[in-house]
């Protein structure tokens, strides 16, 4: 019964880091983690890792983000979800900084990368609010 | 990352690790400085690199495009499969030479 229980229950892992570049390699460790106990393949877990790595430098990259990239795994029976969003104060954009044109072209190699490389994406951009990035990775169906 | 002068007024520039969106300004920096001194045909190693992300790839581009307005060009040695394929899904394999030995990527400047 208890373990009936605790297998339909999405095992979670959560993760805050400052919303600074030097910690986005801890967040892409983080979720290589999880998907490699949901024993994911070596080249799924990299996709994994680019999408989530992806999503933070998103977040570093949007005027005003939040103090904090909170990084949420959920290990699904089928699936791994992962939501990065920013949290905490966020800051003022600054006065006609906004992205050149080069910077733009390369956020949108981001956000095509994590749409390629993983099953589902939802990406909403508020401009107070910040990003907020759910992406799925669904584990190959063995049965068939 | 390591600056090797090579035959033929070209560079080789080994680059190592991961390149992500920490890394990847110390890339665009040393690389500039490069370009600021003249030097406009460029082999970009990436055999020891274990990661690159978009924000590697803006720096590749960058400098691709600094170059070719000089009339130069730059070409990359991969052969790492996971690297490889980041460079196909975005179609950069279109813009840049990419080859699997570096004497290979030289020849193909000139």
């Amino acid at each position: 019964m208890n373990q009936a229980v605790t297998e339909s229950v999405p095992e979670l892992v959560e993760l805050r880091i400052p919303a600074r570049p030097e910690w986005v390699a801890l967040a892409r460790l983080a979720a290589a983690t999880v998907a490699n106990r949901m024993r994911f393949s070596i080249e799924d877990i990299e996709d994994v890792k680019l999408a989530v790595a992806e999503a933070c430098t998103a977040v570093i990259q949007h005027e005003g983000h939040g103090e904090f990239i909170v990084l949420a795994c959920a290990a699904l029976t089928d699936a791994l979800r992962v939501r990065v969003y920013d949290a905490g104060r966020h800051g003022m954009p600054a006065e006609g900084r906004g992205m050149n044109f080069d910077e733009a072209r390369i956020a949108g190699l981001g956000v095509f990368l994590i749409r390629t490389l993983m099953d589902e994406v939802r990406y909403d951009v508020h401009p107070q609010l910040g990003t907020d990035l759910l992406m799925v990775k669904r584990l190959p169906d063995l049965s068939t | 990352m390591n600056v090797r002068e090579a035959p033929g007024d070209c560079y080789v520039v080994d680059l190592s690790g991961e390149i992500d969106v920490y890394t990847s300004p110390k890339v665009k920096d040393a690389i500039g400085e490069l370009i600021d001194r003249g030097v406009y045909n460029l082999v970009i190693n990436l055999q020891k690199v274990r990661y690159i992300d978009s924000t590697g790839l803006g720096v590749l581009i960058g400098c691709l495009k600094r170059v070719r307005e000089h009339g130069g060009s730059v070409n990359l040695v991969c052969t790492n499969p996971q690297i490889r394929k980041i460079f196909d899904i975005t179609g950069l394999v279109k813009i840049f030479g990419i080859f699997e030995a570096e004497d290979v990527a030289m020849k193909a400047l000139v």
